[in-house]
């Protein structure tokens, strides 16, 4: 009866997302540091790690966000491979949670599954998969697939790939063996694989996903542990809760079987107004001129540098129909002509030049937190006491030391008020997050 | 080249597939300071065996000096990943990374991806062409590409990256493929990482020796090695480092290697059976040689006893190891000059 109940745990936990390519991370100041050595990673890891975060994050992508046909020059770009990356953390870690983001269309099930199973036996349980689909043809351009799965056939394709990966990490007898043969045959792969690895001390690969629409919500009410979900403004994320514990009890699932995890950015000085003050110091490094510029020719398809970014939007009409997908993520559907219009009226309305309207863009409005350590501790504990979510998986503005004031100040401040964990409750990512040891799934499940 | 200098010293590689994956810290560290100068990660599909890049990545924070390296396939797995993933192994490790490309003829790999198996010379042609889209993707970054300029608010020089626009040859006996780029992660610390194949992979209508930096032979018997180290020299010219394959078998621990040596597995390597100075003196020879020998232990924790307290100190002190270089990248320990970027613009004027 319970099962069907959601129930607060009263915590909330932290995980890190270094994000890769992105506009958000600083690259402009003398603190900013390489996004691809290893000291980055490693002085990251180690600072979450001192603060008790449940998980590192890496992101993944496979072919180069481009702008107007060349690779795009203006923000942070190029990153390691995310499981290889973390099999190295892994040596210099004990407790956290590692998480790879992979992409089910371009790997193959059993590949992925080995590797994965490799994370964890290497991690000594604490491997994880945040698990991502796409469906453009621009990325498989860098694979031998190349673009073969209609948009409409994603999550049906990632649901038969992650059910024949559970079928691989539950097909042992016993936790040594022997296992047993894995089969699928579907309409984009047939696999057959006899398994090599055991299971691992969390017995498999904790899975994180982050689709947001109604099929990627109930893809992962029915297959994840934890979604990384995008609402973490307190009445979204409530709404957001609400609509998980539904659908994953509809799944069959348990009403705390689902955790959330939303991204979120914490800017946090030691007086609400100097937190202000940094916010602005952060956004116009974020954003500055050329960004503005940059990010108005992606929907505009032309370019646009003849505009004065602190002048008003530009008034010609964009080139293109609908934003080309050939850009890389996040850009790529909108109604290019319907939106510069309904733009430009809202620039002019709110009396916004094109950088501080493309600064409130793309600014996390909703995933910022703003404010001193103290205020915004009391707001987090109130998120815990309600359980609007099980956690919050920061981006760090500034690497590599973007994670220090968190862990300094943010986190003893949230300890001293009984809502965030003073040690890590196992070594396994898993028994860290409080998740249940999985059922094993049936051998006759066969997703076509 | 370094190459050509055949009596000066060499290195020694061995191989840790013994140590699995739950020693690995122990072992290669135990590996590094007992003087060897490359570690090398076996994979393929037995029972237990975790992904050998990873292992490899896991060494690499650990150690400063050792070489890490692992097979990997290049039938069966995709080429973009595989670069990519070694790339970043070079990071993790601060430039000591090479790889060992395998070409599996596995049916059991070839079900598990639901591809058709792969045979005979087809082999080789997928080991080319991985390698070849491997390459072009290393060097699709130009060494100064991030140039972190806030004047012009640029992150990096569009200009010093390059698509590779590779496509399998017209007579590609497989299922053609194209792959684009550029690389997700900038060029590795090294350029380009060492690769190595065995020598049964390479020249005369197969991988093409001027792919690879370095072969590894084996032979039927510890006899016929250094011959068989010879032939392939002469089979493949001056550029390519050349490393003899050794099983080692050692007396230890009150055991004779004659009677461990009945439960060892046959593997078509030739294998030295005997006592640590006896080895000493095999190695020696060989050495003169080879650019390297690969030692794969019986038992990883029983033999590496012996290596280290006996067989290493001694051929160090007879001069025939290199001395390995602290902090130095594996590129510098195999004697390979700079990595030149095949599309760099700046180095050699503006000529494309």
């Amino acid at each position: 009866m319970t099962r069907d109940i959601f129930q607060p745990s009263g915590q909330i936990q932290f995980g890190i997302f270094f994000q890769g390519v992105n506009s958000g991370t600083i690259w402009k100041t003398a603190e900013s540091g390489s996004q691809t050595d290893f000291e980055s990673f490693r002085r990251l890891v180690q600072t979450a790690e001192r603060g008790k975060f449940a998980a590192f994050f890496l992101g993944e992508g496979l072919r180069l966000r481009e702008h107007l046909g060349r690779p795009h020059a203006l923000d942070v770009v190029g990153r390691p491979d995310a499981q290889t990356m973390l099999a190295a953390l892994a040596a210099v870690t004990t407790n956290i949670g590692l998480v790879a983001t992979q992409n089910t269309t371009y790997n193959d099930p059993a590949d992925l599954a080995h590797r994965l199973s490799s994370l964890d036996l290497i991690s000594g349980g604490r491997a994880a998969w945040n698990i991502v689909t796409t469906d453009n043809a621009w990325t498989g351009a860098n694979f031998r697939r190349g673009g073969y799965l209609d948009h409409a056939d994603r999550y049906r394709h990632a649901e038969a790939f992650v059910e024949t990966a559970k079928r691989i990490w539950d097909s042992w007898e016993t936790p040594t063996g022997p296992a047993r043969r894995v089969l699928h045959e579907g309409q984009h792969y047939t696999v057959d694989v006899a398994p090599l690895l055991p299971r691992s001390a969390q017995y498999r690969p904790v899975l994180f996903q982050a689709g947001d629409s109604p099929e990627g919500r109930d893809f992962a009410a029915r297959q994840a542990d934890v979604i990384f979900s995008a609402h973490p403004k307190f009445d979204n994320a409530v709404e957001f809760r609400r609509d998980i514990v539904a659908r994953s009890v509809a799944a069959g699932r348990g009403a705390n079987a689902v955790q959330i995890m939303p991204a979120s950015e914490f800017i946090l000085a030691a007086t609400d107004q100097e937190a202000q003050e940094k916010k602005d110091w952060v956004r116009s490094l974020q954003i500055g001129p050329q960004q503005a510029i940059a990010y108005l020719e992606q929907f505009w398809g032309r370019e646009l540098s003849s505009y004065d970014p602190d002048g008003p939007l530009p008034e010609i009409d964009p080139v293109v129909e609908e934003t080309s997908e050939t850009r890389g993520s996040g850009f790529h559907g909108a109604k290019a002509r319907q939106l510069a219009d309904q733009w430009r009226a809202e620039a002019k309305d709110k009396g916004l030049s094109i950088r501080q309207f493309v600064t409130s863009k793309t600014a996390r409005v909703d995933a910022t937190f703003t404010g001193s350590y103290t205020a915004v501790a009391d707001h987090l504990a109130e998120y815990a006491r309600v359980g609007a979510v099980d956690g919050f998986n920061i981006s760090p503005w500034l690497v590599p030391t973007g994670l220090d004031d968190i862990v300094n100040h943010l986190v003893p401040e949230l300890q001293e008020r009984g809502v965030y964990p003073t040690e890590y409750r196992g070594t396994t990512l898993r028994e860290n997050l409080g998740l249940q040891t999985p059922v094993r799934s049936a051998e006759s499940v066969q997703v076509p | 080249m370094s190459f050509s200098n055949r009596n000066k010293a060499g290195f020694l590689a061995i191989e840790l597939d013994g140590a699995g994956y739950e020693n690995l810290a122990t072992a290669v560290l135990a590996a590094e300071s007992a003087g060897f100068h490359v570690a090398t990660f076996t994979d393929g599909r037995v029972p237990g065996r975790a992904n050998a890049l990873q292992r490899a990545a896991f060494a690499g924070p650990v150690t400063r000096t050792i070489a890490v390296v692992p097979e990997v396939d290049t039938v069966y797995t995709e080429p973009f990943h595989i670069s990519t993933q070694l790339a970043s192994l070079d990071y993790v490790s601060g430039g000591r990374a090479g790889w060992i490309v395998t070409a599996a003829e596995s049916p059991e790999a070839a079900a598990a991806v639901g591809r058709s198996l792969v045979q005979g010379e087809a082999l080789a042609q997928e080991a080319a062409a991985s390698i070849e889209v491997g390459r072009r993707l290393w060097d699709s970054w130009e060494d100064d590409a991030v140039i972190r300029d806030v004047a012009t608010g640029r992150y990096i020089d569009v200009d010093k990256l390059h698509y590779a626009d590779f496509e399998t040859p017209p007579d590609f006996p497989g299922l053609g493929y194209s792959v684009k780029g550029p690389s997700i992660i900038p060029r590795p610390l090294q350029g380009q990482l060492p690769v190595l194949a065995a020598a049964s992979l390479v020249g005369g209508g197969l991988v093409p020796a001027d792919a690879v930096d370095a072969v590894l032979v084996s032979a039927p018997t510890p006899e016929l090695l250094a011959a068989e180290v010879r032939d392939v020299r002469a089979r493949l010219g001056a550029s390519v480092a050349v490393v003899a394959e050794l099983d080692v078998v050692l007396d230890s621990r009150g055991e004779a290697a004659a009677w461990r040596s009945l439960s060892a597995q046959e593997t078509g390597r030739a294998r030295f059976i005997g006592s640590a100075a006896g080895l000493t003196d095999l190695l020696d020879a060989l050495l003169k040689e080879a650019d390297g020998v690969r030692l794969h232990p019986a038992a990883l924790d029983v033999e590496l006893d012996e290596l280290s307290r006996v067989v290493l100190p001694e051929l160090r002190r007879r001069g025939s190891l290199r001395p390995p270089i602290q902090d130095g990248t594996f590129r510098e320990l195999m004697g390979l000059a700079p990595a030149e970027n095949r599309y760099a613009t700046t180095a050699s004027g503006a000529s494309k």
